[in-house]
């Protein structure tokens, strides 16, 4: 009983924060609002028993895809109420669709049933007395063990992918050049220094200094970038 | 078993899935939403695989879950990379005028 209240109350947090999340004004509290329905989302995971995957919702989504949004959505200087028109332009079409996919998923869950032999064709069957994370840490690491890789590859594609994309090589910044250094001739040189000689009597050897360029006489282009409204 | 039958966590996906569809159809410029309705639509399915997992007391269902739960991931950051150097090159979000980048 309590267990089904539980469930009427998460469902009902669940739906209201992913209707904000769909509709609010300002994509920061779009994504406060979708951290709201991830967690309430991992309580009706808990609530049928996938602790594991409650507990990996939380940490996977709350701590590391809703913090990605927040860190996007915080970074880029955009004009949220210009993104917001037309909002009541597609509204009828939305709508609609939604109807018509409701319905349809409500014709689809309404007239189907499980096998007779249901219980028989169970892959994996839930063993007794052992907890959740335990079962599947022992089909996953056997049974699966395929499925888990391509689970690493995926990541992996994904963070290369997302390093490469973002990646710009800042020619301004100042970074050590091994080639270059290796490759100089010239500018070093090797000195027999007397054992105990200080700096006041070899002195100080500096690089030659170049003859100063003529100074070119600068115009004025106007540096913009564009971007920053 | 489920405490409460497998119609209301169905119904639950359902509504959250038309839900997520429903903001990419309202938030047709705003790309950051509509990435965020995509995870909306992967998490009901996800509550449809966990809810038939545990009616039917069969683990694969939290198997694929954890697989839809990488693929979301990995979806989220590389969406998030297109548009951080999409809107370093443009200065707007604008889904719109992403034809332009066309060859």
């Amino acid at each position: 009983m309590i267990a089904a209240a539980a469930f009427y109350l998460f469902a009902a947090v669940l739906i209201a924060s992913a209707v904000m999340v769909v509709t609010s004004r300002n994509p920061v509290h779009s994504v406060l609002f979708l951290i709201l329905a991830f967690f309430n989302a991992a309580a009706l995971f808990l609530l049928a028993g996938a602790e594991f995957l409650a507990m990996i919702l939380v940490i996977v989504y709350v701590g590391a895809v809703a913090v990605l949004f927040l860190f996007v959505v915080m970074m880029l200087d955009v004009d949220f109420s210009a993104l917001r028109e037309g909002f009541q332009r597609y509204a009828p079409v939305g709508g609609a669709v939604g109807l018509v996919l409701f319905a349809e998923l409500v014709f689809v869950f309404g007239s189907w049933s499980f096998a007779d032999d249901v219980g028989g064709l169970r892959l994996n069957p839930t063993p007794e007395g052992v907890d959740n994370t335990r079962a599947i840490g022992r089909i996953l690491y056997t049974d699966h063990v395929w499925l888990f890789q391509l689970s690493g590859l995926i990541l992996l594609v994904a963070m290369i992918g997302a390093i490469v994309l973002t990646l710009r090589g800042r020619p301004a910044s100042k970074r050590q050049d091994i080639g270059a250094q290796v490759a100089r001739s010239g500018s070093v040189n090797l000195r027999q220094v007397r054992p105990g000689a200080g700096l006041g009597e070899i002195g100080i050897e500096r690089p030659p200094v170049e003859a100063p360029k003529p100074v070119k006489q600068v115009e004025h282009h106007g540096h913009d970038h564009g971007g920053h409204h | 078993m489920l405490a409460v039958g497998l119609a209301h966590y169905l119904t639950v996906g359902a509504v959250l899935f038309v839900l997520g569809i429903l903001g990419i159809f309202l938030n047709r410029k705003n790309i950051i939403v509509i990435l965020m309705s995509v995870e909306l639509i992967l998490l009901s399915v996800n509550l449809n695989l966990v809810a038939f997992s545990a009616q039917l007391g069969d683990l694969t269902g939290q198997i694929f879950a954890m697989l839809i739960l990488t693929v979301a991931a990995a979806e989220a950051a590389i969406g998030l990379a297109i548009l951080v150097i999409y809107f370093r090159n443009r200065g707007t979000i604008e889904v719109e005028d992403v034809s332009t980048l066309k060859g």
